[in-house]
């Protein structure tokens, strides 16, 4: 299943629906320029709602990382939003599910960014 | 159960990669591994694709990789060969260093041997073979074990 984006905005917060694979190719350039479009406009409180994400690969993990290394460096904020259990368990074993702010509660998640 | 053995001889490409998942999903579940097995078996295979055709043949056209399945009684095992310069182990770093947490790649082969019950490396100078071996642990959907 192609990757596919849609952005809402909500109290300041850009919330971009992810469906799909996030792997090499396709997916992860998808996602890299969705969040390059959103720091080129402006909006630096995102947050990733991977809840239709059925799958994600190294590249895409790596993909990941890289948003979040970009918002961040650009004073923003990136976090990531109702993980699938392989998206959680590959965050798990990768280390990364402590480096990433994830959150399961959308209104909650919304007040969270500072 | 005598062995059964398939080959695939593909492209560097992209579609290579894609194929390689979908055919180790099917021949993962046609051995009657569980869900949580054929998606780490696939896995397994899609990372080792993609170092085949991006880092080994580094998509060259002239360049292929192939694809084995051999199917025993006992294990799946699944060789992967490209015809690169052949992988520095050496150079393969740790992603769960701290300093490189946050490196956007460099995970492949973590996820192989986390996916794998055995991984065997074996670079040269006229590429690298990647032999991955999953144990048949019994009946169908017995293979629902947690992450590490």
């Amino acid at each position: 299943m192609t990757m596919k984006t849609s952005n809402r905005q909500v109290d300041g917060v850009t919330i971009v629906d992810c469906s799909g694979r996030i792997t090499l190719g396709e997916g992860s350039v998808i996602l890299r320029d969705s969040v390059r479009e959103l720091l080129g406009k402006g909006n630096k409180k995102i947050l990733l709602n991977l809840g239709d994400v059925n799958y994600i690969d190294s590249s895409g993990i790596g993909e990941l990382v890289s948003a979040y290394t970009t918002v961040k460096n650009q004073g923003g904020e990136l976090k990531l939003l109702n993980l699938t259990k392989k998206v959680h368990d590959l965050l798990q074993i990768t280390k990364l599910y402590t480096v990433f702010d994830v959150k399961d509660d959308e209104a909650a998640a919304v007040k969270s960014f500072s | 159960m005598s062995a059964q053995r398939v080959s695939y001889t593909l492209d560097s490409t992209l579609d290579t990669v894609n194929s390689a998942e979908e055919a180790a999903s099917q021949i993962a579940t046609e051995a009657g591994f569980g869900d949580e097995d054929v998606m780490k078996i696939a896995m397994a295979v899609r990372e080792a694709a993609v170092n085949a055709v991006l880092h080994g043949n580094a998509y060259d056209p002239g360049k292929k990789v192939t694809v084995d399945f051999e199917r025993t009684a006992q294990d799946l095992v699944i060789t992967i060969r490209d015809q690169g310069k052949g992988l520095d182990l050496a150079k393969v770093p740790d992603p769960l260093a701290p300093e490189n947490l946050l490196k956007t790649s460099g995970r492949g082969i973590f996820l192989i041997r986390s996916f794998m019950d055995e991984v065997e490396i074996n670079p040269s100078t006229t590429g690298t073979e990647i032999k991955l071996i999953k144990h048949v642990h019994g009946a169908p959907g017995d293979g629902e074990e947690a992450s590490q």
